[in-house]
């Protein structure tokens, strides 16, 4: 990993810098015109978060039920990066939002969900944070029930029909508009990308601390 | 020997909250406390607000678990009870499955008392569908309390557990709040809708499922120092 770690970080910054320039030539959508443009972003964040959700629930089972401290630090880096694309997918889906419906923020089941996903991950990192000696297990435990509601997020907005888009746009999508249904799958493997660099980061970041922290001891002994 | 184990852990915990009642009473206490205020915000010149009195019943109840929840767990941390519980050899889900159901009783009692009061002092047709809203009030309680039991007991241990509890029990058991207000809401309106309500059941039970299953996986590892 620490080898591919360099060759990556280049090529999500190349297709960072690339994406802007595609989703300003892909053509307008025929009825949402220019805020369709969200969209590419949009959709891509929540696809990042949901990989983000994915790894720190099985990250947390597998601290939780094997002790493995690599794992932890898998999901408290992960839980982060659920905190930051969740800030940015709603701050997305609000300017989406404040064009489409006219308001910035609406009760519908998914905003409902998305916005009780986001409390979940912000009370993992409280746990962490103040939960003193062995909250690292505490935490697991909310990663775990937190990746568990998390497909019931996904699947709210089937079972309540509000005013969030259904989850068959994308469905439909490949058909109608071929250039922003590539352009939507090209941002999103942007957005996995980034997520996997900024992973691997923090995690390494994780592990340099554990290993300070070994060395202060040794030092004091 | 499971349900054995479960029912003495349920027994023992009903016999001491029957020689205080302390739980009981200040739970209930709190919860009617709670309508109280909740009256001063969905009461306007004398009428309560249209469709509140099940959200008004739903958050009373989850204001209420909430403390109830501490306090147990609390009282088992006074007498380092739960350390002897947890050596006792018999297997850990069983000891949990019997916190949860004195939880859930206990919630229940509380819903008992909490219900007609609910329905008294906000008009609320809320016996148009008894058995209806028996099926979600205990799906939803079992819900609530199954996340609520496993959280109180593995924070006993950390200092801050008074204010992690709400943190972690809300977010988590939203869904369940959800249901509840919803399902009771399309019970009280009139016609009552009972196609909306049997769906909300129908979602409540698949919470529950999955809420008990992660509680009944987690609880061991989670209370292993």
């Amino acid at each position: 990993m620490k080898k591919a770690f360099v060759p990556l970080a280049i090529v999500t910054a190349v297709m960072f810098a690339y994406a802007p320039i595609a989703i300003a030539r892909v053509q307008y959508e025929s009825t949402m015109l220019l805020v369709q443009k969200i969209f590419y972003f949009h959709f891509a964040t929540w696809m990042a978060l949901t990989a983000a959700v994915t790894v720190c629930g099985v990250a947390s089972a597998i601290y939780l039920f094997k002790g493995t401290p690599s794992a932890d630090r898998y999901a408290v880096a992960s839980a982060e990066l659920v905190a930051i694309f969740g800030a940015f997918g709603m701050f997305s889906g609000s300017l989406w939002g404040r064009k489409a419906w006219g308001v910035w923020w609406q009760w519908d089941a998914r905003l409902t969900m998305a916005f009780m996903l986001e409390m979940v991950f912000f009370g993992y990192l409280l746990v962490r944070k103040y939960g003193g000696p062995g909250a690292e297990k505490l935490a697991a435990a909310m990663g775990i029930f937190g990746a568990a509601t998390a497909p019931f997020i996904y699947k709210s907005v089937d079972w309540w029909r509000t005013v969030h888009p259904q989850t068959t746009v994308m469905k439909t999508l490949g058909d109608k508009f071929p250039a922003a249904w590539n352009l939507v799958w090209f941002c999103t493997a942007a957005f996995l990308l980034l997520f996997v660099v900024v992973l691997v980061a923090r995690v390494r970041l994780e592990e340099l601390r554990a290993e300070l922290d070994r060395l202060y001891l040794a030092a004091e002994e | 020997m499971f349900l054995k184990v479960a029912l003495l852990v349920l027994k023992k915990d009903l016999a001491i909250e029957a020689k205080s009642r302390e739980i009981l009473y200040t739970t209930l206490f709190f919860a009617v406390s709670c309508l109280l205020i909740f009256s001063v915000a969905f009461v306007k010149e004398g009428v309560p607000a249209e469709d509140a009195a099940s959200g008004i019943l739903w958050i009373a109840l989850a204001f209420s678990g909430t403390l109830a929840l501490g306090r147990t767990f609390e009282r088992e941390r006074y007498g380092e009870t739960l350390r002897a519980l947890l050596m006792a050899p018999a297997s850990r889900p069983a000891i949990y499955i019997g916190k949860l159901l004195g939880m859930v009783l206990l919630m229940l009692a509380t819903e008992v008392v909490l219900l007609p009061m609910v329905a008294f002092l906000f008009r609320a047709p809320l016996f148009a569908r008894p058995l209806m809203l028996a099926e979600l009030l205990v799906l939803g309680t079992v819900g609530f309390a199954s996340v609520g039991t496993l959280f109180a007991a593995m924070l006993v241990r950390t200092r801050t557990r008074d204010v992690l509890l709400p943190i972690l029990l809300y977010p988590i058991t939203v869904p369940v709040i959800i249901a509840g207000v919803r399902g009771t809401s399309a019970l009280v309106q009139a016609p009552p809708d009972e196609a909306i309500a049997t769906l909300w059941i129908g979602l409540l039970t698949g919470f529950d499922v999955v809420f008990v299953t992660l509680a009944l996986w987690t609880f061991e590892p989670l209370m292993t120092e």
